[in-house]
């Protein structure tokens, strides 16, 4: 009983050090020595100032800027620590819906949000793609899909006074396509998109 | 379904397929000590843990010495998370855990089930993540690549009274399979955007001129293991879909081949410490058969989209330009075709770490992770407890195969009797009835009931996928679920003990007995198990059991939610 009970204790020590702290700090230095810049979160800085992640999305709401997907992230009540309030792309409590499909409230959701991308976009031409009226597994989903920019288009061309056709050329720039042409989707990183599109075609005051 | 997507499906398959064989044979030197050069290391490590040489144990001793290894762990892991408002490595200043959710979360990463009433960036300090959460996906994991050795020997060994040492086990299974795997992989998933720091968390000022603390951590080192030990425990809140977590279609490969990689070679191992290649791969065809039913059945159902959402004009066409379908709770760069795969795998193996939340998925997509769980998790399994479960219905095939021509069964050369039988039962009734048991009783007391977010047959959902995800140690969920509740913690706590130990104990007495016994020869009427016709029978045992026990269940849960859903209700 007493070997059992020193072994236990003595295995939990040794493991613990050595995959607790000797392997995730080893991993911290070469990780860092060899990717430097992703394994300190891929952050993108401008003007020496961090305006956010490549990978991360973040919430945009102007006309002159793409939009991402709906986001479930919340925060806590400032008013009230026990309850939480919604802040999309709170990037510090990534979180999603959970919404069965047959919810009430998801279809609601999903109604009240075409309604409102129809009305800021009276001159889209193709219909709502799904990825833009769902929120994601995150609420940190950094893309959209080439389809959801398409739709956008016509607003954000009009609210920057550029041609639909030189801002296609420059949504085309920014979609990734699949990885080795198989794997995963096309996309669009809204962040990346909407960084090129002020200094392309910056908003006139 | 589009032609791109079946790609990828068969692309993942040949992938784990093509590296599990040498990584079984690897395993199968690794645990017979068949490294010389490894030796010296080997020796220090084991001094160092108090042992004396590879001092052989009975199985009793072998159990006892794996629930004491447990126990401290446990204890060690829930005083970590009670102090960690006082211990270092704490940028971000989190608080110290509550006591029924650190003994929830303590013995849900002991069990290698990693379910989590939390969220990682605002409930857990750096230092816990470490020294706590990554600390346990390494020794879990290495619990059942060690209880499925133990029992492989049941089979080698001949009139003998011990089935080998459970430290040199385990200590094997951490030091030459789990960690050399996890370095590297640690280092692919940062190469694909994975952070690995101990920064606090980032401050940004966005384009809008809105301020966003981004969380960071030592994210991939935990990851790596959490997906090869398939743990499943994310870093954050959402898992294998937060973006820091899984950035890239190839990140997302790669983790998908880590969650089957070791509990697939584990199968071939087998059939090389047998000295029989071929009962390794009628398993691994048995296996591989169900999975590949599960990710076709959940790919249709989620490709084909929510029908709530088509008379609001939303396009859920899949195309070269978007990736239509039901993308509620998924990730765009995933898309339906990766969502649905990950899905059905991680609930194959009992890794449970997500890419997208099976709570938004289709009654009948939502319910292929159910069913995966509910065969008791032995389609491929969690590394180590998927084989020496499966191996239990094994057993349970040849005794009713045995029973249909009037002869005593016998598997590879051990004879089945009546007192293996009757511990292969017992394992395997261990699940349903804590499943149903304390299922039951979450639906029927206001307590449990206060857990679920969904009315109507998706909140009966919510609570059976919790005790199916926690009793089968898997730990993915319906996650609108609040599991952080005292009742839910502890009742949760025990389905996941009792799912884990109640079936360890029997499978290493199994195990001991079998070793006991000689080999009888294979003659004329030896039922042959590694052909079709045991691959067939093998499967049906599985599904009939799963079947009969849940149909009920299934039928009032999703089964009446898709009929709703295609009739147009909602809840």
């Amino acid at each position: 009983m007493l070997t059992h009970l020193k072994q236990s204790i003595l295995a939990t020590l040794v493991l613990t050090l050595l995959c607790g702290l000797a392997y995730p700090l080893a991993m911290t230095g070469l990780a860092q020595a060899l990717f430097p810049h992703q394994a300190h979160g891929s952050l993108i800085e401008a003007d020496g100032k961090v305006v956010g992640s490549a990978l991360i999305g973040q919430a945009f709401a102007r006309p002159d800027y793409f939009l991402g997907r709906p986001s479930a992230t919340t925060d806590s009540d400032p008013n009230d620590a026990g309850k939480t309030v919604p802040a999309p792309y709170n990037a510090a409590g990534s979180n999603a819906s959970n919404a069965a499909p047959t919810s009430k409230s998801l279809v609601a959701d999903v109604g009240d949000r075409v309604a409102a991308l129809r009305a800021e976009n009276p001159n889209a031409r193709i219909p709502v793609p799904v990825d833009l009226v769902t929120a994601s597994g995150s609420g940190l989903d950094p893309h959209i899909s080439p389809n959801a920019a398409l739709y956008q288009l016509p607003r954000v061309a009009a609210a920057r006074h550029v041609g639909e056709g030189d801002l296609k050329t420059l949504v085309d720039l920014e979609t990734e396509r699949p990885t080795a042409g198989i794997l995963g989707e096309a996309r669009v990183n809204v962040l990346k998109l909407n960084l090129a599109l002020d200094k392309r075609f910056p908003t006139r005051q | 379904m589009t032609a791109a997507g079946v790609l990828q499906v068969i692309l993942f398959c040949a992938a784990v397929t093509v590296t599990a064989f040498p990584l079984g044979l690897y395993m199968a030197r690794i645990f017979d000590g068949g490294f010389a050069i490894l030796e010296p290391i080997e020796r220090r490590a084991f001094r160092l843990c108090g042992l004396k040489g590879e001092q052989e144990q009975h199985w009793t001793g072998y159990a006892g010495s794996l629930l004491m290894f447990n126990l401290a762990g446990l204890l060690l892991l829930y005083a970590i998370m009670r102090l960690q408002a006082w211990l270092p490595v704490n940028p971000a200043g989190v608080g110290a855990v509550a006591p029924d959710l650190a003994f929830n979360t303590a013995v849900s990463f002991t069990t290698n089930t990693n379910w989590q009433n939390y969220g990682g960036e605002t409930a857990m300090s750096y230092l816990t993540q470490m020294a706590g959460m990554t600390v346990h996906n390494f020794t879990s994991a290495a619990n059942g690549i060690a209880v499925a050795v133990a029992l492989i020997r049941g089979f080698t060994r001949r009139s003998a009274r011990t089935i080998g040492n459970f430290y040199v086990d385990l200590l094997r299974a951490v030091l030459w399979v789990l960690l050399p795997l996890s370095v590297i992989f640690t280092l692919l998933l940062v190469w694909q955007g994975v952070p690995q720091n101990l920064d606090t968390y980032s401050q940004a000022t966005t384009l809008e001129g809105a301020r966003q603390l981004i969380a960071q951590g030592p994210v991939a080192s935990q990851d790596a293991i959490k997906l090869l030990g398939t743990n499943g425990g994310g870093f954050f809140n959402a898992n294998s879909a937060h973006p820091f977590e899984n950035p890239t279609p190839l990140s997302n490969f790669l983790e998908m081949w880590g969650i089957l990689a070791v509990s697939a070679g584990l199968v071939f191992m087998f059939g090389r410490m047998v000295a029989d290649d071929r009962q390794g791969r009628a398993i691994f065809l048995a296996m591989g058969l169900m999975m590949l039913a599960g990710i076709g059945t959940a790919y249709w159902a989620e490709a084909d989209g929510n029908p709530l959402f088509e008379p609001l004009g939303v396009d859920m066409t899949a195309g070269e330009r978007a990736p239509g379908g039901n993308m509620e709770g998924k990730e765009l760069r995933f898309g339906i075709v990766n969502s649905a795969l990950f899905a059905t795998i991680t609930t194959d193996t009992s890794c449970g770490a997500v890419n997208a939340m099976h709570d938004s998925f289709t009654p009948l997509g939502g319910m292929v992770p159910m069913i995966d769980m509910m065969l008791n998790e032995v389609i491929f399994g969690g590394v180590g407890a998927g084989l020496h479960g499966m191996i239990v219905f094994v057993i349970i095939t040849v005794f009713i195969a045995g029973l249909m021509v009037g002869r005593t069964p016998e598997y590879l050369g051990k004879k089945m009797e009546a007192r293996e039988i009757k511990l292969a039962v017992l394992s395997i009734l261990v699940f349903p009835l804590t499943v149903l048991g304390l299922g039951g009783l979450s639906i029927m007391l206001p307590a449990g009931l206060a857990a679920v977010s969904a009315p109507g047959p998706h909140g009966l959902s919510e609570t059976l996928y919790a005790y199916v995800s926690t009793t089968a140690n898997n730990g993915s969920a319906f996650a609108g679920f609040s599991g952080n509740s005292l009742y839910q913690n502890i009742m949760l706590g025990l389905a996941m003990l009792m799912g884990r130990f109640l079936v360890i104990v029997p499978t290493l007495a199994i195990a001991g007995s079998l070793a006991a016994k000689k080999t009888v020869p294979a003659s004329a009427g030896t039922f042959p198990t590694h052909g079709s016709l045991f691959v067939g029978l093998l499967i049906a045992v599985i599904v009939i059991v799963g079947g009969l026990t849940f149909f009920p269940f299934l039928a009032l849960g999703p089964l009446v939610e898709h009929l709703s859903l295609v009739a147009g209700v909602t809840f």
